[in-house]
């Protein structure tokens, strides 16, 4: 249930309050190798939303008893940085924070061969450093992103977005006023050339019809991000190349 | 912090050859038939001290849902409405994987896709229960506890926490200038519910798709996914779980069983409900 004064999302001329089309993401911007100390990291945003990736591993576990012996243990954190919000967010791990960081490993779980690992863990840590809707779904590209440029053998990358319902329309992205006054927020994310679906929510609620329209719009948008993310570590990895 | 799991419920490697070459059949390792969820028995009113409660049996899996009434202050942005939350315990006696402690990473999702699809639906009318509007409101706790792990704990909450609340009458009171006297011998109304809604948990197993899994059959799920629906029939809630990936027509072909399946769970709740009293404790 959303309260307050709830602003005209879809202007007259179907555009949204930030000029973007329907299925127009916002502007995206993605770095890889970001910081010195992490064996990988990424730096991804979309529109105002940046987050911030870094990989340790695989190492030895911290705790010896948390090991598998047929493959690395995946550790993840999500969490938000106390001023990404618009009230300082307390920098005590929330309810959400955790759920979130399982759905984000969860996603994450199927692509990384973990196998190749034994006995090790990979950490992987994603800041929030300004949220503007869609953190999760940011984070996992990021994610994906760091594992690739910490070196990590993977089947496929994995892309996010959120695929939201406002003023009654389907609408890929959705920042933080339309998650607000929307109808639904349906965060998704991709292995896109593997075809599989890894990450997959719903805050609100939509027909059938709007589902299957969703998952497609989800998996339009993904394929583009995912050669977005490919193109920026070859640029990285082809500049390492030449020099 | 989440962990890839190491600690793994252990099935059988013979059992788990089992499951896997029995669904090539179309069959279950418990006689069931794919899309066939386990029976449900649910007893209403099962505690006294709870406004509203329920006990409910999915298969083995055993949930009591105990909703709790309590006068409070509402949110400071929200000054008329009242205060709905759901919490999940899954206490040690449970399972042989339950640790004492504070809820973990499931107990901490379960709890969290429950509120989600009760609140994006506005299925509890808030609104009605302000008391003194910006100051006094009714909180409504609603608490899951797991007290025996079979599989699918999603469902048999979703369905307990329905159950519950919609046999939660609210307690007699009255308003004495800025304060309100509760009189919980007294009651005041059934609390104001507008929309309902059931969780129906798909495992993929292979290439096969199994409904309400049990815990077996949920171990060696390649994935998972949860669809709420509601009574008519619309989507008001999904999770995906479990480490696996699933191509989009399988997840419409599983949005499709969720569809076929919630209203068998529906027509236990009204079973139940509509037969209060008459079920012993």
């Amino acid at each position: 249930m959303k309260y307050g004064e709830k602003p005209q999302l879809i202007k007259e001329d179907g555009t949204r309050l930030d000029g973007r089309r329907p299925e127009e993401p916002r502007p995206i911007h993605m770095e890889v190798g970001v910081l010195e100390n992490a064996d990988g990291s990424a730096l991804v945003s979309f529109g105002k939303t940046r987050v911030l990736a870094a990989v340790y591993g695989p190492r030895e576990p911290i705790q010896k008893y948390m090991v598998l012996p047929d493959r690395a243990i995946l550790r993840v954190r999500y969490h938000m940085a106390p001023f990404s919000t618009g009230e300082r967010k307390s920098p005590a791990p929330s309810r959400r924070e955790i759920e979130l960081s399982k759905v984000i490993r969860e996603a994450l779980e199927p692509v990384v061969m973990t196998e190749l690992y034994p006995r090790t863990m990979i950490d992987l840590f994603i800041e929030v450093l300004q949220a503007d809707g869609g953190t999760r779904t940011t984070g996992v590209t990021a994610a994906s992103l760091a594992l690739a440029d910490a070196g990590i053998a993977m089947r496929d990358l994995v892309s996010g977005v959120a695929i939201g319902k406002v003023n009654g329309k389907l609408v890929v992205d959705i920042d933080e006023v339309e998650d607000m006054y929307g109808e639904a927020d349906m965060p998704v994310a991709m292995a896109t050339r593997l075809g599989k679906v890894v990450l997959l929510q719903l805050n609100g609620v939509l027909s059938k019809e709007e589902f299957v329209k969703a998952m497609d719009m989800a998996r339009k948008t993904l394929e583009a991000i995912s050669e977005m993310q490919r193109k920026t570590l070859l640029e990285k990895y082809s500049k390492v190349l030449q020099s | 912090m989440s962990f890839t799991p190491f600690r793994i419920p252990i099935v059988p490697q013979l059992k788990k050859n089992m499951i896997l070459s029995l669904i090539e059949k179309g069959l279950r390792i418990d006689g069931r038939r794919p899309e066939e969820p386990r029976p449900v028995k649910i007893v209403t009113h099962y505690l006294d001290k709870a406004e509203g409660s329920a006990y409910v049996e999915l298969g083995k899996t055993k949930v009591i849902a105990g909703v709790k009434l309590e006068v409070g202050e509402p949110f400071r942005d929200m000054p008329d409405l009242g205060v709905f939350t759901v919490h999940a315990e899954f206490v040690p006696l449970a399972s042989p994987s339950f640790e004492p402690g504070p809820p973990d990473e499931n107990a901490i999702e379960l709890s969290r896709v429950i509120d989600r699809s009760y609140r994006e639906l506005g299925a509890v009318e808030l609104e009605k229960l302000s008391i003194i509007p910006g100051k006094k409101v009714w909180i409504v706790w609603v608490d899951l506890y797991i007290i025996d792990h079979d599989g699918n704990l999603l469902d048999a909450s979703m369905i307990a926490s329905l159950a519950a609340l919609k046999t939660t009458r609210i307690p007699g009171f009255k308003v004495e200038g800025d304060n309100v006297v509760v009189d919980k011998e007294a009651t005041s109304g059934t609390l104001p519910l507008k929309e309902e809604a059931v969780y129906v948990h798909i495992a993929k197993i292979g290439d096969h798709l199994i409904v309400d899994p049990s815990l077996d059959e949920e171990v060696v799920a390649d994935s998972r996914i949860a669809f709420a629906v509601s009574r008519d029939g619309r989507i008001a809630g999904i999770q995906k779980m479990g480490q696996g990936g699933m191509t989009i027509d399988e997840i419409n072909n599983a949005m499709e069983l969720a569809l076929s399946v919630a209203p068998k769970y529906f027509n236990a709740v009204d079973a139940a409900v509509n037969n209060e009293g008459n079920e012993g404790r």
